[in-house]
């Protein structure tokens, strides 16, 4: 049992070694400097990224509570090394902050929320992942303590989450009338689709949707991802919301499976509106943090158009293409966060000639953008095009022909920036960035993924594998 | 031969120029590369025709098949047949020339050499690929970096033109997509797949053909200038610069054309018939709409540019004509087309670089100053108008006798029409020709104009050999590409009975 309890849970655990690590460490009052503090977990991160990848193992423990296959193994993976990432880049950004001890607190118990989210086979438990993950999120949105923005964003965050929680359990508790059991495996056995828990179904949908900040629940989104620091905003559009969406499509996958089409009709609709509403209100912004939002939007609504296909090639698309969004939108947010803590400037008109100052960001930011866009022979070009492909497996054109065309509005948008950074001139363009050595090894491993994830095939195949 | 050496090489060649800073070395570099991409595809030429079976039927050669991500079916699937194998050769001449005219490229010389190599990556895979996936995910590497060669290195609304230009083709190639996926998914076998040989071996059933085929065909189509899709030419080739526009003109369009003839004609050819008199007629209104549009430029590139939507009209024309002649006419259009635009668009660059402007008004008498570029200025008006010795009076020639094969009044009445643009041609053609290399000198300063260099030179040597090669021997490329368009004929055959 305890065998078991220390391997199954490995992930989980040492997250909370290393929390309880820097507890101490703040409470001892040791005087580390901050530093030491970013490269310590750095460094035990990266510890926990390399036990994801050691054993094998699968089973449940706690009464079927919690469980672990190969799939979530990698699934958690996936969200260490974004972590990670960010960590990195968050560099700059947290050498000057008094709180920096306090921040990967948070950062990491929002990550081991959403290792139980991940691992849960119980609705109650997945609502304790989910809350472990969210409530110190609206913290870390908060955490640019001198600035309004990030406080109004904070609170918007918290109640918008809070609401979403609410929709959730309203849902779980229909569900658990109408079935009369909240485990996953019972709840896939009896679910005959009755109005009840249609009805549950739908509010499940809508709170999942505040997550994923699905249209018509994205209305927090754009504020928050604006009003919160550059690290956090990467961490809110890249982890949370992959967590969310790896959990969003098991569940739709194994416990829904019995109300395909009625799900299928919906997230059909809320592919559409979700692509079409982020594309357009894309189109006009010049705050990079808002653009990259809505931005972000438009993406989800493609990662729907690959759950629509309700096969095994649409689950595997989904959790490649998340992949790739990780290095593809991390690579993105470390220039803008670089940039953003050098001179504080996050508009795209800031940008103009930023070419002729900064040539190699300029250039991670141009491959960031393009695999954003879907163009080969980035990575992003091999997942977009997975998901529509996913999604034509149901034999529906109207979304397919939708999607495809919605990638052209993108297409433009990111087109926008690289424009203004390599064609329109600028007579005092930003000043040279310098790239100190973490945020200069995460970039790395961004523009290595981007370019590599797509074009060697080995990750995909290994995720199609893992989903028989 | 492995067919891959064909995007290796150019690769290779892009990632090899990264290092260095000296446009010296740069372009020495650049220059090599695509010499041996040159000697590569001759290689190939002569390999292909010691081939056995390269004369008796249109299967490809040299296959090669590499599983890439095999949970799709997507598979590296090289092969070539005559027709593509012409194309091969046609962008080995213009990356090579392109090179050649970009000699004094300063602005950020390393990057464009690097798009430009890219490029011609893409351009190879697309021409070789028997995998439809595969094929498409060449096509759109072969489309953005034309982005920032436009908006980068152009002139004039650069800005503008490269998004145009950009957003229209990828707009395109998203539709290519839905009519990819749609054989995809609708293979009468029942098993998935992406193999262009596979999918015309069985065609899809009638109904499915007829869906798709707009897809697929408009999306190819864009890229040929398709009326009324043709608004990114103009703009997009009169702002490139001279090698991007030789690019474009010479080998992008021909993406569209290669791209109609073998997924939608060969792989739907009950839907090809189908829509043929739709084809014919866009095509017709493209042919007459780009000559007389054509009448009233008055800038250079512009000329050339509305003349290439004339020009690749008879590409479409031709296919949709279904006949063999016309079809071969079509590919041989889209050689001619190629060598001759490109030609067109450096020597537009050459006199640019000296008189410092495109206006046709603003030039006359270059053949006493410049005797060696107003040669090849007339060289190319002249293939462009038709002149038989030189290539375009082939193709256009073989698309005419092949149109006229059929009989109906619709056939009839666009075979009429389009013949008509030859006469626009030629008024165009004679003017320009007649104002900036005739007639007085406009400039003294004319004289102090140093005539071509050697770069230049060569450059315009080797795609006036292409053009008087097939002008002169067209058996030459006919016989290449016979057993090609035969093969595609009996699919169309097969279907109709």
């Amino acid at each position: 049992m305890l065998q078991d309890l220390l391997i199954l849970m490995r992930a989980e655990l040492m997250l909370i070694l290393i929390i309880f690590l820097l507890l101490f460490l703040k409470l001892g009052s040791a005087s580390l400097r901050n530093e030491t503090v970013m490269n310590m977990v750095n460094g035990l991160l990266l510890v926990v990224l390399a036990l994801g990848f050691l054993v094998k193992d699968s089973g449940m423990i706690f009464g079927n509570m919690f469980r672990t296959d190969d799939l979530l193994r990698l699934e958690k993976n996936m969200l260490t090394l974004g972590t990670l990432i960010i960590s990195l880049q968050s560099y700059q950004w947290l050498k000057k902050h008094d709180q920096a001890m306090e921040f990967y607190l948070l950062m990491l118990s929002t990550l081991l929320g959403m290792f139980f989210m991940l691992s849960a086979a119980n609705l109650l438990m997945f609502y304790l992942g989910l809350e472990l993950s969210t409530i110190p999120l609206a913290a870390m949105v908060n955490f640019d303590f001198n600035k309004k923005q990030s406080s109004e964003a904070g609170f918007k965050m918290i109640v918008s989450s809070a609401f979403a929680s609410g929709l959730l359990l309203f849902g779980i508790s229909w569900l658990y009338g109408t079935t009369g059991t909240i485990d996953f495996s019972g709840l896939a056995a009896s679910l005959d689709g009755s109005p009840l828990q249609l009805f549950a179904f739908i509010t499940l949908v809508a709170g999942f949707g505040f997550k994923i900040s699905a249209v018509p629940f994205h209305l927090w989104t754009a504020d928050v991802y604006e009003g919160a620091p550059v690290p956090v905003t990467s961490y809110l559009s890249v982890i949370s919301k992959g967590a969310v969406l790896f959990v969003f499509t098991s569940v739709l996958y194994s416990v829904f499976h019995a109300m395909g089409t009625v799900w299928y009709n919906m997230i059909f609709i809320i592919a559409v509106a979700t692509m079409i509403t982020g594309n357009l209100f894309a189109l006009r912004q010049d705050n990079l943090k808002r653009f990259l939002a809505f931005s972000s939007i438009a993406q989800v609504g493609f990662m729907l158009v690959g759950i629509s296909g309700q096969s095994r090639e649409g689950a595997a698309a989904l959790i490649f293409f998340v992949l790739i969004y990780i290095f593809s939108n991390l690579a993105a947010f470390g220039v803008i966060t670089l940039v953003s803590s050098a001179s504080g400037r996050e508009r795209i008109s800031d940008y103009r000639g930023f070419y002729q100052s900064n040539p190699a960001l300029t250039w991670i930011l141009a491959i960031a953008l393009f695999s954003l866009a879907g163009i080969p022979p980035t990575a992003g070009f091999f997942g977009k095009f997975f998901l529509i492909l996913a999604g034509a497996g149901k034999g529906n054109w109207l979304l397919i022909t939708i999607a495809a065309l919605n990638m052209i509005i993108s297409l433009y948008y990111y087109l926008r920036i690289i424009k203004a950074m390599f064609m329109e001139h600028n007579a005092s363009p930003l000043a040279k960035v310098d790239i100190p050595f973490s945020p200069r090894i995460a970039l790395a491993i961004c523009v290595a993924g981007i370019l590599i994830t797509g074009l060697y095939s080995g990750a995909y195949q290994y995720i199609y594998q893992l989903l028989s | 031969m492995n067919l891959n050496w064909l995007i290796i090489v150019p690769l290779l060649t892009a990632l090899a120029v990264l290092p260095f800073r000296q446009l010296r070395q740069i372009r020495l570099i650049a220059l090599a590369g695509s010499a041996a991409q040159l000697l590569l595809s001759l290689v190939l030429l002569r390999l292909f025709l010691q081939h056995p079976e390269a004369k008796l039927s249109g299967a490809m050669l040299f296959e090669s098949s590499y599983s890439w991500f095999e949970p799709l079916h997507i598979n590296l699937h090289t092969g070539i047949d005559g027709i593509s194998l012409s194309m091969i050769l046609l962008t080995a001449l213009v990356v090579l020339a392109g090179v050649l005219v970009s000699w004094k490229m300063e602005k950020m010389s390393r990057e464009f050499f690097f798009l430009l190599l890219l490029l011609s990556a893409g351009a190879y895979g697309y021409f070789i690929s028997l995998d439809v996936f595969t094929m498409f995910f060449f096509l759109e590497m072969a489309v953005v970096p034309k982005f920032l060669l436009i908006g980068i290195w152009g002139s004039g609304k650069k800005e503008y033109s490269a998004t145009k230009l950009v957003l229209m083709l990828m707009g395109a190639s998203a539709l290519v997509f839905v009519g990819l996926a749609g054989l995809y998914f609708n293979h009468p076998a029942g098993e998935h797949t992406f193999s262009m040989t596979v999918l015309a071996n069985n065609p899809p059933t009638a109904d499915v053909q007829r869906f798709f085929f707009p897809f697929a065909f408009i999306g190819f189509g864009v890229f040929t200038a398709l009326f009324p899709f043709h608004t990114w030419v103009p703009d997009g080739h009169s702002s490139a610069p001279t090698a991007a526009s030789m690019f474009l003109a010479g080998i992008s369009m021909k993406l569209g054309g290669y791209g109609v003839l073998r997924v939608a004609t060969t792989i739907m050819p009950e839907a090809a018939s189908y829509y043929a008199p739709y084809i014919i007629v866009l095509s017709a209104i493209a042919i007459l709409y780009g000559s007389f549009a054509t009448m009233m430029q008055t800038d250079l590139k512009y000329i050339n540019a509305y003349s290439s939507v004339s020009h690749t009209g008879f590409v479409l024309f031709g296919i949709g004509m279904l006949t063999k002649t016309a079809i071969a006419g079509a590919v041989i259009q889209m050689v001619s087309h190629g060598l001759m635009t490109a030609l067109f668009f450096a020597v537009i660059g050459m006199v640019y670089e000296r008189t410092h402007t495109r206006e046709v008004a603003k030039m006359g008498g270059l053949l006493k100053a410049i005797p060696f570029i107003s040669t090849v200025f007339v060289i190319a008006g002249l293939t462009s108008l038709g002149l038989p010795g030189f290539s375009g009076f082939v193709a256009e020639m073989m698309v005419f006798i092949g149109s006229w094969e059929n009989s109906g009044v619709l056939h009839r009445t666009a075979t009429i029409a389009a013949t008509a643009s030859i006469v626009v041609t030629a008024v165009y053609i004679l003017r320009a020709v007649g104002k900036v290399i005739m007639g007085p000198v406009e400039h003294k300063a004319y004289f102090d104009f140093r005539d071509a260099t050697w770069n230049e030179k060569l450059a315009a040597i080797l795609l006036i050999a292409g053009i008087v090669a097939i002008g002169m021997a067209p058996f030459l490329i006919n016989d290449l590409i016979a057993p090609g368009t035969e093969a595609i004929m009996e699919k169309l055959s097969a279907s109709t009975r």
